[in-house]
């Protein structure tokens, strides 16, 4: 039996659905994270979870029992439960009392009380600020308070909404830090929403994509990474080649698709005639010179089209009759010393086209 | 011109001097003032969070009539609580018209809806986010409601010394329902009225400044409070 278990959830604000057909299992124990661009629901999905709102369709078990409307379970099951909301608020009162508001609000006694906020505020790095006002905290030291709070409760569900969107990357990365340390502790079972793929990526087991307020594919970060289960999901995991094509032939599991005129070759089940995306992640597709012989079904010959850099990359789009974006490092974009107009050859394997049927 | 001056040097005589009957008057006057202000307190602050806090049809038109009730006049509540505490009135068995008790009664309903009204503001100052935190740290509905009440404190605190700077600057309602009687229930407000139209501008005037300090001292603390 799972932790928690929804059932078809959904909830409306202003008449209109912002959660709609939520089914989804967590179990005790395990990192889940939340992943889709803003507005898709993820909030409202937390909230929902944490029993801040009843929601307007479904049914949620926490532990084995049904929450969803009665309060004094509600409250007994929130009480095993905390949340980090997106932008957190403290309590205008030193940080040593933000954080012991939750254990106080359970009638914990001295001196557990005591010793649970210092080890709370020990691990989340913010001890030396106990006595200060939090309201004169920074943004990266208030999201310390937010989760010190949090954790002196030592919940058995640990929500984060967005725990590090609108922080510097040092204090990103120290937040990352305290959440990798009570990960590695496994008590608690954690549950974040990010629009941070990466993110995601690296703190989860496993994650969720939701996009316009519904749950799209659930999986492992190396499932959802490879294989995504639909274009929008392809969209929003970085997969920057997704090309419309039709099967028009197959030997076994091998496939060929007429995109534009051009023949991709990858490995699928569909038959021939099915419409289809073939997704290829830019970084599989590799930049030369010269055409030559290797084990790669695909090589098309074209020009460049752009070249942009992002960070120690280099993004680089091919005209090759349909765009084909590819990443490639700094150095070997130097190598090839690519430039607009110039004739290259991109190859990609069979094996690096993930393909997906198309809806419309 | 002259006979002023007089009666104002007389008046701060009165007043250094700690005259008795200034001081018992000006006594009473904050005592009634205090108590109402006090019982007034205890009724609107849990009534606030309640309406604050839930969902509920008419809530905005509630809001609108309690804001309308800031200015209610006070003859207007005299003349109602006169006649529910006159011995023909609903209540007239108790037999405590014209007594302080029935002025605090009286003042408790005159200064209310400021409070009320006041309070509610205040909390709806207050960052939505910090009710959801403390209900997602594990507090209960009164646990939040004490929290969030905290968060405005000094909003909260304003709105109590308005109520009470309404109750003590009244006068209305006290002459009406109170009936001046020396010793007994003559308060500031009642007594310079009474004083004024005797001619006997030192008593008057002596308790006038009494007032306006009062007044002053409420200001000070509140532009205090209102500046944290």
């Amino acid at each position: 039996m799972a932790l928690i278990e929804t059932l078809n959830i959904g909830q409306k604000y202003g008449g209109q659905d912002v959660l709609k057909d939520v089914s989804l299992d967590i179990e005790a124990g395990e990192v889940f994270a939340l992943i889709g661009p803003t507005g898709a629901g993820k909030t409202t999905l937390l909230r929902l979870l944490d029993l801040l709102e009843t929601p307007a369709a479904g049914s949620i078990r926490f532990d084995g029992r049904d929450v969803t409307a009665n309060k004094s379970l509600r409250l007994k099951a929130r009480r095993r439960m905390a949340f980090v909301l997106q932008k957190p608020v403290v309590f205008n009162m030193s940080v040593y009392d933000n954080v012991a508001c939750g254990l106080k609000w359970r009638k914990e006694k001295e001196p557990a009380l005591r010793q649970r906020v210092n080890q709370a505020l020990e691990l989340s790095g913010m001890a030396q600020y106990a006595k200060r006002n939090a309201r004169t905290l920074s943004g990266g030291e208030t999201q310390r308070v937010a989760i010190a709070r949090a954790l002196a409760i030592a919940p058995e569900v640990l929500f984060l909404d967005e725990p590090t969107a609108n922080l510097d990357p040092v204090s990103t990365a120290k937040i990352e830090e305290v959440l990798a340390h009570i990960i590695a502790e496994g008590k608690t079972t954690v549950v974040m929403a990010t629009h941070n793929m990466s993110q995601g990526q690296r703190l989860a087991g496993r994650i969720g994509v939701m996009m316009n307020g519904r749950l799209l594919q659930m999986g492992s970060p190396g499932d959802i990474f490879s294989t995504p289960g639909n274009k929008e999901v392809a969209e929003f995991v970085g997969v920057d080649n997704i090309l419309s094509g039709v099967i028009v032939n197959r030997d076994e599991e091998l496939v060929t698709i007429d995109v534009n005129g051009a023949l991709i070759q990858a490995i699928s089940d569909y038959p021939i005639g099915a419409e289809v995306h073939a997704l290829i992640r830019p970084e599989d597709v590799t930049l030369a010179l010269h055409k030559d012989a290797s084990s790669a079904r695909n090589t098309f010959e074209g020009s460049i089209a752009k070249t942009f850099p992002i960070g120690a990359l280099v993004r680089v789009e091919v005209a090759c009759g349909f765009p084909l974006f590819a990443v490639v490092t700094k150095r070997s974009a130097e190598d090839l010393d690519l430039a607009v107009d110039k004739k290259i050859y991109a190859t990609f394997k069979a094996t690096a086209v993930h393909i997906i049927k198309r809806w419309n | 011109m002259t006979e002023l001056w007089d009666g104002l040097v007389t008046a701060l005589k009165l007043i250094i001097s700690f005259d008795p009957e200034v001081m018992a008057i000006a006594g009473r006057s904050l005592a009634i003032s205090a108590t109402s202000s006090t019982l007034a307190a205890l009724i609107c602050l849990p009534l606030a969070t309640v309406i604050h806090f839930n969902k509920f049809r008419g809530k905005r038109t509630l809001i609108n009539i309690i804001q309308t009730m800031f200015s209610l006049p006070t003859v207007a509540v005299g003349l109602f609580v006169f006649v529910l505490f006159s011995s023909a009135g609903p209540i007239g068995g108790l037999d405590i018209l014209f007594t302080p008790i029935v002025m605090v009664i009286g003042q408790v309903i005159l200064i209310s809806p400021i409070m009320l009204g006041l309070t509610i503001s205040a909390l709806s100052g207050v960052d939505k986010s910090i009710a959801d935190t403390a209900v997602s740290l594990g507090a209960s509905r009164f646990q939040m409601a004490a929290v969030t009440i905290r968060e405005a404190r000094f909003a909260v605190l304003a709105a109590l010394i308005m109520g009470f700077g309404r109750a003590i600057s009244e006068v209305g309602l006290s002459l009406m329902v109170g009936g001046n009687i020396q010793g007994f229930t003559r308060t500031i407000t009642t007594a310079i009225s009474l004083e004024t139209s005797k001619g006997d501008l030192e008593l008057a005037l002596a308790l006038g400044i009494i007032l306006i300090v009062i007044a002053l001292i409420i200001n000070i603390v509140l532009n205090r409070i209102q500046q944290r």
